[in-house]
């Protein structure tokens, strides 16, 4: 989906609200739906894990002013709030943000919806399956225990009311499975359902007309039992697939921020960033994310651009440099002037390289599709020449067609169709104990498969945010603290954190892209960038801040970024599993080599931009290498979908979650377990497919030769799916120590 | 014999009344949100009954 489809999908745009100008949700106003006097919006809550979570939110926002509902779905992270009267959509926003939790615009795509459907008719289809299945079975086990009492009229009562039960689980529940068979069929291929649906509309056929012809045996119960195990296995697959939430909405959530444009009359108006066009006038305010590239217009500007380019430094700009959409502005509100339009800007870029990459992985071939293109030929081709077998033989058209549906029937690949998905769910149930959220439930088969482990460095390795370093002396720290506690810039808070809580200095002047300054004790002292204070005029990337009392020399206060707690265990461990590490960054060399040195990883790569990064794993790709990526930022989502298989920190940008295939919390210590795990999943699911090809070597024998009666069925088909699930559910004893 | 001309009806309404409860329970959304639901079962609620 492209951007500007993404937009299509918000509404209500053209609202300018003046109340709620200074709030950072200011922008929310546009995707409030009113229905008469009642008004609904639906918001994306990120982090909210629990009941507690559940309750803090629910509740807080519910005591609000005029709100009639507010439910959170804690499964999608969807929260719909309505209320009446003038409460402005950004103080519900601000309510849950100040408990500390993400918070933006759910933009409602067609995808979603059409993924929820899916979801509940396969619900429905499991339910009306599972009904005929239980009552067939009633009826069928009657039929069986009274074999040789039970007279040929009653016998042919009770098919004839199996086969009115089967008829709609074989009509409405069976429909996933014949049209995902028609439409590859249409194409000229096969699928898992050719052979599923085929075994359950001849197993239906054949068994009406036994009824009719008061005949021996009737598959009604196979059929409906065969359509309920089935249905359990892709009704598992729907869930996880949903769970995963799509790139695109996410990308979406992103880019409904609403812009502020300057009109030529000097008006300040928030309008959807669709609108922008190249030349328009831009106020970005402190703390506001550009959405479209631009160009400074004021003199200076400081941004955080950890998430384009993945520098953790503040960058400074004079007038004329360029913002990137995603940028984040530290300083104070400054204009810019709009280089393009939002579906141009670096944002739509990587959302395009996203596309390519889901495209790319989506064309993935599991090992169940494998399996499958081995099993439907043999199959097929078995019952056929059963068939041939027995006419040859001289047995009648009608035993020799009962005996090849009945093949077909008991070699049905129901246990084939369970083994992947139990062993998936199962597998992202542990995972998620152990702090890892899996979406999708192939990436564990690409997990298993990985050789090389490309790490980006700010936010996954290192924490991201700059601490100051351990050679400054204290009495530096507590004064600079006096007038650092007064400004919410990184490194600011950075001193402020090292120092404790203590006195301010009065009347502390922020001169933006600058530094801090304020009289103490009758004597000026500022606190700012060396080019600001008169040394290091050179610098555009302030990593060193120096703080200058009244006539004294310059202090320097240096800042470093260091590195999240475990991380170099993990490195080790990764690398005595035998995974080759490398770090790809788009921080500075001086810096990337200093953290792979510390964590004795010998292949890096620095300053590389997002290009350079999708494209150094284009290179890795075309070598032969499987590579997982692990990455937080913007600048990394490109390179996230690239991958073979991809990971990502719950501290991450959405954007970056949404390309990846799964999200860890904590550092990267979990991911020694995960790839474990991943193994260990993969080994279980090729036990369960080589039980399945050995059920089929007995089974088969035993229906060419023409013993599989309904009894016969109905006992090897369960044996096959409980015993693959049973194997599966072992992977849920997995502990970290084996 | 003739019990069962009653019992297999009475069985197969049963059944169905069943099925019918659960496609109610899935239009109306019960199954839309199961961690939510499991979650919302722990939470206190203030008022006293």
């Amino acid at each position: 989906m492209s951007s500007s489809d993404v937009l299509a999908h918000t509404r209500d745009w053209s609202l300018g609200d003046a109340p709620d100008q200074d709030s950072p949700f200011g922008g929310l106003s546009a995707f409030v739906q009113k229905s008469g006097k009642a008004q609904h919006l639906e918001l994306h809550v990120s982090g909210a894990k629990c009941a507690g979570c559940l309750a803090k939110i629910e509740k807080s926002v519910g005591a609000l002013d005029g709100v009639s509902e507010a439910r959170l779905n804690l499964s999608t992270g969807k929260f719909n709030v309505t209320w009446q009267g003038s409460l402005p959509a950004s103080v519900i926003a601000e309510t849950v943000s100040g408990l500390g939790y993400g918070i933006s615009a759910a933009a409602e795509t067609d995808a979603d919806e059409v993924q929820r459907k899916e979801e509940r008719e396969l619900l429905l289809a499991m339910g009306v399956a599972a009904f005929a299945a239980a009552n067939i079975m009633l009826l069928s086990v009657s039929v069986w225990a009274g074999a040789g009492e039970m007279g040929s009229n009653t016998k042919q009562i009770m098919h004839a009311i199996s086969g009115v039960i089967a008829l709609p689980a074989v009509v409405f529940s069976g429909r996933p499975f014949f049209r995902s068979a028609w439409s590859v069929l249409k194409r000229g291929r096969a699928n898992m359902d050719v052979p599923i649906s085929l075994a359950i509309i001849l197993a239906f056929a054949v068994s009406v007309v036994e009824t009719i012809r008061g005949g021996e045996h009737a598959y009604f119960d196979a059929a409906a039992m065969l359509i309920f195990f089935l249905l359990i296995g892709r009704f598992l697959e729907a869930r996880v697939r949903r769970r995963a939430c799509s790139a695109a909405n996410d990308l979406a959530g992103m880019s409904s921020r609403a812009v502020t444009r300057i009109d030529c009359d000097g008006n300040a108006i928030k309008v959807n960033p669709g609108v922008v066009a190249p030349g328009d006038t831009i106020l970005l305010a402190q703390g506001e994310r550009a959405v479209v590239d631009m160009a400074l217009s004021d003199e200076f500007c400081e941004l955080d651009e950890s998430l384009v380019t993945g520098e953790s430094a503040p960058h400074l700009l004079s007038k004329g440099m360029r913002i990137y959409a995603g940028a984040v502005n530290l300083s104070g509100p400054v204009q810019a002037k709009a280089l393009s339009r939002a579906s141009d800007s670096l944002l739509a870029d990587i959302s395009r390289m996203l596309d390519a990459g889901e495209q790319r992985r989506s064309a993935y071939r599991k090992i169940a599709d494998k399996a499958v293109a081995l099993y439907v030929p043999f199959v097929h081709s078995a019952a056929a020449l059963t068939f041939i077998g027995w006419m040859l033989a001289g047995a009648s058209f009608r035993e020799s067609i009962l005996i090849a549906v009945s093949t077909l029937i008991i070699t049905c690949p129901c246990a084939l169709a369970l083994a992947a998905p139990v062993a998936h769910v199962v597998a992202a149930g542990k995972l998620f104990q152990l702090g890892i959220f899996l979406k999708s439930g192939d990436a564990l088969e690409r997990f298993a498969s990985v050789d090389r482990i490309v790490l980006d460095k700010t936010g996954t390795l290192s924490l991201g945010v700059p601490q100051l370093s351990d050679a400054t002396d204290e009495r530096t720290i507590s004064d600079a603290a006096l007038l650092a506690r007064s400004s919410r810039h990184p490194l600011s808070r950075a001193i402020s954190d090292a120092a404790g809580s203590g006195p301010i200095a009065s009347n502390v002047q922020e001169i933006p892209g600058c530094g801090l300054e304020a009289t103490v004790d009758g004597v000026l002292w500022r606190l700012g960038s060396g080019r600001w204070i008169g040394v290091n005029r050179g610098e555009t990337h302030t990593r060193n801040l120096y703080l200058q009392r009244g006539d004294e020399t310059p202090v320097a206060l240096e800042f470093a970024d260091r590195l999240i707690p475990g991380t170099e265990d993990a490195i080790r461990q990764l690398e005595k599993a035998g995974y080759e590490t490398e770090i790809l960054s788009g921080d500075s060399n001086e810096r990337v080599s200093e953290v792979a040195k510390e964590l004795g990883v010998s292949r890096y790569t620095s300053a590389a931009s997002p290009r350079d990064k999708a494209a150094h794993l284009e290179v890795l790709r075309e070598q032969g290498h499987k590579v997982l990526m692990v990455g937080d930022g913007l600048n990394d989502a490109g390179a996230l979908s690239l991958a073979h298989a991809s990971v990502t920190p719950g501290t991450a940008i959405d954007i970056s979650q949404a390309a990846s295939d799964a999200v860890y919390s904590g550092g990267i210590t979990s991911l020694p377990v995960l790839l474990k795990l991943a193994r260990r999943t993969r080994s279980v699911m090729l036990e369960n497919f080589t039980f399945a090809a050995l059920y089929n070597l007995v089974a088969i024998p035993i229906a060419v030769t023409g013993h599989a009666t309904p009894l016969v069925a109905a006992l090897a088909m369960s044996f096959s799916s409980v015993a693959v699930s049973l194997n599966a559910i072992r992977l849920a004893a997995f502990s970290e120590g084996k | 014999m003739s019990g069962i001309l009653f019992l297999i009806p009475i069985a197969l309404f049963m059944g169905l009344l069943g099925l019918g409860a659960f496609i109610w329970a899935v239009r109306s959304g019960q199954f839309d949100d199961p961690i939510g639901s499991a979650n919302r079962i722990l939470i206190d609620e203030d008022e006293p009954l």
